[in-house]
Formats: C-alpha cells, sequence, structure tokens
C-alpha cells in the first residue's frame, strides 16, 4: 500500500533536505520549528494489463458509442498525440502512446478505414526529431505512416493547414489543425501528467496557432488562473473550455483518452531523489555523495546528456475515452489520487530545487526563462486553494541559472533575454511592447517551421506563465544563480540558503515560516 | 625642446613589434620612440607658420600602431624620418591663442594651391601635395619630420591647421576634438545608406562595431548629424557600452552579439553565417580581419561599411561582399561635409560643436607626463580592459615652467 503525500514539521532531528540545482543537486538544512517539508505521496498501483485497459476504454468509452461503431469505410481518422513536452522525464518504451495508437489503428483496420492521420499536436513547441517520434508512437506506426506523409507534425504557420472555426461569445479566435477540423472522427491520446493537462486544453492548444493561443496565453488570463491545478479556478482552461464548445458546435467530433502516471520518476541509481531524506539508506547516501561529487566535476553539457537520458519508470494508472469533458473530469480524479498533499495554511517562504528538466527543454538546456517559468509558473502554481507562500511572501530557488540557450531549440529565447528582458521584466509592458514583433518575425518563422525551434512567441508564454508568482511574491531569490542572469530576471541572487534566508528577512522578518515544495516527483498542495 | 621621437631604425620597428606580443611598455623601451632634447623644428620662411606650446596632446591608435611595429608599410613613402608623433592636440600660439590642430598637412600649410576655394587641409582628391610643397612628405602633423608633432613641449603649425577655442572649451574637451571630427566624418560617410532606406521608407539602422574613442565619437556624429538612425553598437566592456548609450546608441552589446542585435533590429533571416538584410550601415571602427568578415556579414546587401577603425593587412573572404554588392568606403580624416540638408560646413567646426554639446572630455580617461611615456602608452593600448577610453599627454606643466623662464 503505496504512502500518501507527507508533510513534515521541521525539527532538531530532521536531517539536510534534498535540492535539486539543475544538473545537481545539494542538500540543505532547513530551520528548525518554523520549516515544514512536502513530500509526494509514493507511487500508485499501475494498472498491471495495460493493452487489456486501453481496449476497454476503446470499447467501453463514457458518453460517446464504442470507438468501432464510430468508424467506417472511406471515412477521415486523425489522430493527435501529445508531443514530446510530456511525460517528464521521458517513459520507457513502449510510450503509453504507441500502445494506445497501435490500438486505434487496430481497430481502424478492422473496420476498414484507411484514411488515417497521425498528428504531433505540438502547438507553438519544436517539431519532435525522428528519434522522438519514434519513442513516442513506435518504430511500427512510424514506419508505416510517417513514410507515407501520414504522421506528421501540426504546423501553426501554415495558412494553408488551418481552419478558423469561429469565435467564442467572449471573442476568442477558434483556429485549428485543418486536417483535424475536417476530419469525420479527431482521436486525441493525450498523457496527462499534471491536472493541467487534457480535456479541451488538448484539442483547443495542442493543435491550434498564435492566433487562438493568444486569447488564453497573456498575462491577463495566467495572473487568473489560481491555480493551473486547478481547472474551476483557471481562466486558461476557462478559455479553452469555452473554445471546446466552439470546436463541438462547428460539428467536428472528438474522441479523447486520457492517461494518468503514477510518480514511480527515477531509475536505479536515482531512486534516492525521491525518497524522504530520514530514510535514506547507506547505500543511499554513499550514491549522493557519488553523484554530487562527480557532477560538479562534469561538464554542464555532458550532465545535461546524462540526466536526459534518463527514461522513467512511471507507469500508467487509468485510461478512459470517450466524450472529453466527462473523460477528463475522471482523468482529473486519478491525477488528483496520485499527487494531492493536504497542506494546512501559507508559510512567509517557499522554496524549491529546480531540476534539469521542464516540458521545454527535453534533450535541451533548462536556460534561464525557463527557470523562471520552473519556479513562478510551473512549482509556484502546484496547488489546490491557495499558494504555498502567502501574498508578499519570498520564493527562494536552487539553480546555477548560467545563461546558456540552445540554439536551435530556443533562438527567440536569446532574443528575449538580451532585448525585453533588458527593458522590462513586466509581464503586461512586454505583451504590449515586444510580443507582436517576436510573433511575426519571419526567421522565428522559417525556424519553428523547418528546423526544431520553438516559436518565436514561446519565451513570451513562459513569462506570462510565472505571471501570478510574480505578482504574487515580495522577492524571489535565486540560490547559487549565475548574479549577472538572475538580475536580469528580475531576481535576487544568493550565494547560500543561508545568505537566501538573510536577504529574504528583509522582506518577511527574522524568523519568517518555510514551506519547501520536495518534487520531483511531482504534486499537487491542497492547501486549506 | 623636449619630445618623444621615430626614429627609421628597421631593427628597433621588429624589436617593438615582437616585444608588444609581450607587453607595450616593453616595445615602447624596445622600439623606435625616444624621449629625446633637442632643438625645436625650424619654421618655414612662408607666411601663416606658427611656434605652438601643447597643452594636452592625445594618443591614438594609429600611434599605437607605429610605436609596436604594427603600421602598414604603405605609409613609408607618406611620412618622413624622424619625427615627433602626436596628432591629437591643443596648444598655445606664440601670439596667445588656445587652438586645437586641424593635422592634416595640406595646400595651404605646404605653399600650393588649393583643390578649390575655402578648401579645408582634408580636402583634394589628388593626394600628391602631402610629399610635396616646403615640407617633407607627411600625412599630417605627427608624421612629419619638418613640423615636429603634440609629443613635445615644442612644434610648429600652419594657420590653416588652426582652429581658435572658445574660452568655456576645457583642455579635455579640446583634445577628443580631432577624433570626434573623424566620427563625424565616418558617420556622414554612412549618409547614402542612410538616404537610400529613407527613400524606401525604411527605418536607417547604423550599427558600429567597437566603442573605443573612435567608435564612440562616430556613435555621438551619427546622433548629432544623422537623427533619426537606429544605433546598434557591439562593445567589448561595460563602460564602453554605458558611453556608448550615454551618446546616443539605442541598443549596445557585446561585439559578438552583434549581429544578433541588428537581426532584431531589422526582422530578416540568418543565413549560415551571414544575415539575409541587415544593417543599412556599418561603421567599422576597429579594423581587422574578424572586424571587416563580421561586418559584411550583418551589412545588408547594397549596404555600406564605413572602416574607421585602421586596418594593416587583413584576411577576409570577399565572396560575400561580390554576392551582396557590399561597399566599403575608408574614412580616415576630415575636411569639408555635405550635411543631409546640403549645406557645407568644415568637419572641425561640426567637432568643435559637438564636443561641447555632447560633453567629449569625459572620453579623457588619464593623462600622463612625457617622462612616463611607457606606461602612457601601455594604458592607452589596454585602455577598454582598464575601463578607460582617451589617455593623453599632459604638457601643462612644462608650458608654466616655460611660461616662467620667459618671465
Amino acid at each position: 500500500m503505496p504512502r500518501p503525500g507527507f508533510v513534515l514539521e521541521v525539527d532538531r532531528s530532521t536531517p539536510p533536505i534534498l535540492f535539486w540545482r539543475g544538473e545537481n543537486f545539494s542538500l540543505e538544512k532547513l530551520p528548525a520549528g518554523r520549516s515544514r517539508v512536502i513530500y509526494a505521496p509514493e507511487p500508485i498501483a499501475a494498472i498491471a494489463d495495460v493493452d487489456g485497459a486501453i481496449r476497454r476504454a476503446l470499447l467501453d468509452p463514457i458518453d460517446q458509442d464504442p470507438l468501432p461503431a464510430q468508424l467506417f469505410p472511406g471515412m477521415k481518422l486523425t489522430i493527435a498525440f501529445d508531443d514530446v513536452s510530456l511525460p517528464l522525464p521521458k517513459m520507457r518504451r513502449p510510450d503509453i502512446r504507441q500502445r494506445i495508437i497501435e490500438a486505434v489503428l487496430d481497430l481502424a483496420a478492422e473496420a476498414g478505414v484507411d484514411d488515417v492521420h497521425i498528428i504531433s499536436a505540438l502547438a507553438l513547441h519544436r517539431r519532435m526529431t525522428e528519434a522522438e517520434l519514434r519513442h513516442a508512437v513506435g518504430d511500427r506506426v512510424y514506419d508505416a505512416f510517417a513514410p507515407r506523409g501520414m504522421l506528421y507534425q501540426h504546423d501553426a504557420e501554415d495558412p494553408e493547414a488551418l481552419e478558423h472555426l469561429g469565435t467564442t461569445p467572449h471573442g476568442e479566435d477558434v483556429e485549428i489543425n485543418k486536417r483535424a477540423a475536417e476530419s469525420d472522427l479527431l482521436i486525441y491520446v493525450n498523457i496527462n501528467l499534471v491536472a493541467m493537462d487534457g480535456g479541451w486544453k488538448s484539442t483547443a492548444t495542442g493543435l491550434s496557432s498564435y492566433r487562438s493561443l493568444r486569447h488564453h496565453h497573456n498575462p491577463e488570463t495566467m495572473i487568473h488562473s489560481r491555480s493551473f491545478m486547478d481547472q474551476h479556478r483557471s481562466e486558461l482552461h476557462k478559455s479553452n473550455w469555452r473554445m471546446g464548445k466552439v470546436i463541438m458546435d462547428s460539428g467536428i467530433k472528438v474522441f479523447q483518452i486520457e492517461t494518468t502516471l503514477n510518480t514511480d520518476t527515477f531509475p536505479q541509481p536515482f531512486e534516492f531523489l525521491a525518497k524522504r531524506e530520514w530514510e535514506w539508506s547507506p547505500r543511499d547516501r554513499m550514491t549522493y555523495l557519488a553523484s554530487t561529487t562527480a557532477l560538479k566535476r562534469t561538464p554542464r553539457r555532458m550532465a545535461r546528456n546524462i540526466f536526459h537520458s534518463i527514461e522513467a519508470p512511471h507507469q500508467m494508472t487509468s485510461v478512459q475515452a470517450g466524450e472529453v469533458e466527462a473523460v477528463h473530469r475522471i482523468t482529473t480524479e486519478h491525477v488528483y489520487a496520485q499527487q494531492l498533499v493536504e497542506v494546512k495554511g501559507q508559510t512567509d517562504i517557499l522554496t524549491m530545487g529546480i531540476p534539469y528538466i521542464s516540458p521545454y527543454n527535453v534533450h535541451s538546456i533548462l536556460n534561464p526563462i525557463l527557470v523562471m517559468c520552473m519556479g513562478l509558473g510551473y512549482y509556484f502554481n502546484m496547488y489546490r486553494g491557495m499558494p504555498l507562500v502567502r501574498e508578499g511572501g519570498v520564493v527562494i530557488m536552487t539553480h546555477p541559472t548560467p545563461p546558456d540557450f540552445h540554439p536551435v531549440h530556443h533562438p527567440s529565447y536569446i532574443d528575449f533575454f538580451e532585448q525585453v528582458l533588458s527593458d522590462t521584466t513586466d509581464p503586461h509592458v512586454m505583451s504590449q511592447k515586444w510580443e507582436k514583433q517576436y510573433a511575426e518575425d519571419e526567421w522565428y518563422k522559417h525556424l519553428y517551421r523547418t528546423t526544431y525551434a520553438y516559436h518565436g512567441v514561446h519565451p513570451f508564454y513562459m513569462w506570462y506563465w510565472g505571471s501570478h508568482g510574480l505578482k504574487h511574491c515580495g522577492r524571489v531569490i535565486v540560490v547559487g544563480g549565475d548574479p549577472k542572469t538572475v538580475r536580469r530576471l528580475g531576481f535576487v541572487p544568493a550565494t547560500t540558503m543561508d545568505d537566501a534566508l538573510e536577504i529574504a528577512s528583509d522582506v518577511v522578518g527574522r524568523a519568517p515560516t518555510i514551506t519547501h515544495l520536495h518534487t520531483p516527483p511531482l504534486l499537487v498542495a491542497d492547501v486549506i | 625642446m623636449k619630445a618623444l621621437k621615430v626614429s627609421r631604425k628597421p631593427s628597433k620597428f621588429i624589436a617593438a613589434r615582437l616585444a608588444s606580443t609581450l607587453s607595450t611598455v616593453t616595445a615602447a623601451k624596445l622600439g623606435p620612440l625616444d624621449l629625446v632634447t633637442e632643438e625645436s623644428p625650424r619654421l618655414p620662411d612662408a607666411p601663416g607658420w606658427h611656434r605652438l606650446r601643447p597643452r594636452l596632446a592625445g594618443i591614438c591608435g594609429s600611434d599605437l600602431a607605429l610605436v609596436e611595429g604594427h603600421a602598414s608599410t604603405y605609409f613609408d613613402d607618406w611620412v618622413s624620418f624622424p619625427f615627433v608623433p602626436g596628432h591629437e592636440v591643443v596648444a598655445d600660439t606664440e601670439d596667445g591663442r588656445r587652438v586645437v590642430l586641424e593635422p592634416v598637412l595640406g595646400h595651404a600649410a605646404r605653399g600650393l594651391d588649393l583643390p578649390f576655394e575655402d578648401a579645408a587641409p582634408g580636402d583634394g582628391d589628388d593626394y600628391g601635395h602631402l610629399i610635396g610643397g616646403h615640407l617633407k612628405p607627411g600625412i599630417q602633423t605627427g608624421f612629419c619630420s619638418s613640423t615636429g608633432g603634440g609629443w613635445s613641449s615644442d612644434f610648429i603649425a600652419h594657420e590653416s591647421q588652426l582652429h581658435e577655442l572658445p574660452a568655456a572649451m576645457t583642455d579635455e574637451m579640446a583634445v577628443v576634438v580631432e577624433p570626434a571630427a573623424g566620427g563625424i566624418h565616418a558617420a556622414l560617410a554612412c549618409w547614402p545608406a542612410v538616404h537610400s532606406a529613407r527613400e524606401r521608407s525604411e527605418v536607417p539602422v547604423v550599427a558600429v562595431l567597437g566603442a573605443g574613442t573612435m567608435g564612440l565619437c562616430a556613435i555621438a556624429g551619427l546622433r548629432e548629424y544623422l537623427p533619426g538612425v537606429r544605433i546598434i553598437v557591439g562593445a567589448r566592456y561595460p563602460h564602453q557600452q554605458a558611453l556608448a548609450r550615454s551618446l546616443g546608441a539605442d541598443t549596445t552589446v557585446p561585439p559578438d552579439d552583434l549581429a544578433r542585435a541588428v537581426r532584431r533590429e531589422v526582422g530578416c533571416h540568418v543565413v549560415g553565417d551571414y544575415l539575409s538584410g541587415g544593417a543599412h550601415a556599418t561603421i567599422d571602427a576597429v579594423g581587422n580581419s574578424q572586424s571587416i568578415a563580421a561586418c559584411l556579414r550583418f551589412t545588408r546587401p547594397r549596404g555600406r561599411i564605413v572602416l574607421l577603425g585602421m586596418p594593416a593587412q587583413v584576411s577576409v573572404d570577399l565572396t560575400g561582399l561580390w554576392h551582396r554588392e557590399t561597399v566599403i568606403a575608408g574614412a580616415y580624416t576630415y575636411g569639408t561635409e555635405t550635411l543631409p540638408d546640403g549645406s557645407r560646413r568644415k568637419t572641425f567646426d561640426l567637432a568643435i560643436d559637438m564636443a561641447r554639446s555632447r560633453g567629449l572630455d569625459r572620453l579623457v580617461s588619464a593623462t600622463y607626463g612625457l617622462e612616463s611615456y611607457a606606461e602612457a602608452l601601455a594604458h592607452a593600448a589596454n585602455s577598454g580592459r582598464r575601463g578607460a577610453v582617451k589617455i593623453a599627454f599632459d604638457l601643462r606643466s612644462d608650458l608654466t615652467h616655460s611660461r616662467k623662464e620667459q618671465s
């Protein structure tokens, strides 16, 4: 029986707590008597018969006819799937998406459907490489469809491949992939790693364009999403749901397949990263010491390669298919069952160790903008109810924050860092002053369409992701971060955790209460 | 008089060149430069000549190239040895005027007919006069054995070279007038490209690579005399970037990021190492193989590169220049300029105005006596790294001493 999440009150006997620092980690002693550490629930039991569960979901969907009943010869069938940003880290083969797509294709073949397109729903993310596509959908699917041009990636800058379906009552444009819009059935294959994923966000975001995305990927929406992990209090989700209604009303039939994973995140020898420190065995301690010592001496590039080669052992805990909203309700329950930890009240300070990876730097570099996004966009938002840190409180992150950027994946991030952040860190100001220029830059569009670059506007979205955190917090401190880079982000650099607490005392006094979010593995704090 | 003098001794030039890889101080000590006491230069038997006593004399990149033995052999036939360097000079005349020197030894100074009425020393498209007249060869004061130069307590200059200074102008401001004139000349050399951009209703973009004295003066010149251009500057050191911004640059970045900054400004593509478009004009205030190659990469096709930094032998792949039909124009000196509104002004008059309006005295970072010439040259050679811009010799104590002797 896996243990639920846990909130540890730090006392004098509490050992130092693990903090991620990019491609390394450290142990930090938190002040006794006023600090607490939130640990994720242990991985819940996985489904033993994954293929059987998938087949049952397809044959007995929620609020829709069984999939075979919706398939017929001569139909246009489109299968869209979540891109390389999910799951994190990438899962061991076979990926769930492969298993689901293979099951769907078996049923399609039985029904005599031969017009099938498979589309990576990457929105404005970078294109996936062949290796990444093969990892996600499997060699058999890739070899059967990609050479014939029937497995490809959504292009949000190809006007010929987009269809404008209309606007929501709020005036939001709904423009999605034309092939998906023209299909008799659109099947979406999702991995719901966190509660934010899935639902109408899959199609309304994953298959859409800048014209659509700008309506909800903006500072105003992000500030009023409290949090992204709580759909009912998230303007981001409300906008996507409104767009979903436009999609439905335009006659597009969507068969949503959602899956959830457990939090079995790290394979050997990194299992200790998910353990509670007082339960570390001598072997865990040795592994920690050996890892940190070796990583300190390892060139950063090599360390990145080591970490990005990790394939997580996470396993599927649920699969449900059918009508989008009904499916997503159940999916969200499964996510909460795995990730929710009840926490009482807020503290003055929230600490977080930023790891090497985010959804936007798979096989890449967690550049300074993504560090901000991970801290204030993701970790800050891992709550339901209210933020873990009080309004005006302090967020302390640990990360080296070098000014490193992947030149192929993140070209516009480099310019964003140099040009936009040297002008302003205010999400509203930058959205008004700079966003359009980056969104419409022809070179960025070219790189997005023809190489492996994120869209020109993407760094803005990453910054907007942290809008609520920026507004909510009185100060953000980065321990161990490159001082110049940290200052460019508008944050305060600190050398050690003690220094950071000293710096924070200007804002929260000399005896602040502290919460440490011990993640990954992922968790959502249910703050009451 | 006391002077720093350059002799024509090939072995000393070679020694300086070799030693410069170790240190400028060593190069200065082993090289062709010596501190001497000798007779003052003789006034020519011609009207308009004056004896001058320098107050401040700047150290320029071309001076350093000479002292370190890196100057091009091109100049061998255009200068006369031995000579006293120093062409950025503010000095007193014997008739009591405080003047700044326009160093080019033009037609008037050499007793030759002017190329056109009211021509400035630098005007004229036949440089034959630079080796003729009643002076020995020399492109300007500081490279001519007949006149002496500013790195001394005493030299001679022709009336056509002198610009009397307003009383309110400090010596420090005045000593920057000569490089300021060079910067303005380079800025105005961008006008054809800027003009054609405006004709296409585009916002003209001028990139400046290098923000030493000349680069900074060019930035000031662009802002002062080509209003409305967007100025993007590649400057290595933080103090250079700060000065560039205060003199009118819109964007400053490290030199390696200049191409990217230009691309951001103009919104073009990057194709290999080159921008598909680029700056309408670029001022290369560095002047070596790498800087010229870089400028070719981010100057737009049919754009204009103004070479302000003095190059020597360079090795550059010119395929891009050929394909993009880029114009490279040299910008050595000053004379009579045609401004965008069609009016004609002397560059030095513009420079005196600009030195005051832009407060260019802030570019003077340190001064030294002639005796400390090795340290002065070392400081000048490493000015960027040491947070400095313009280093000058301060001869005002010699002047006071001389006045006392006379009285």
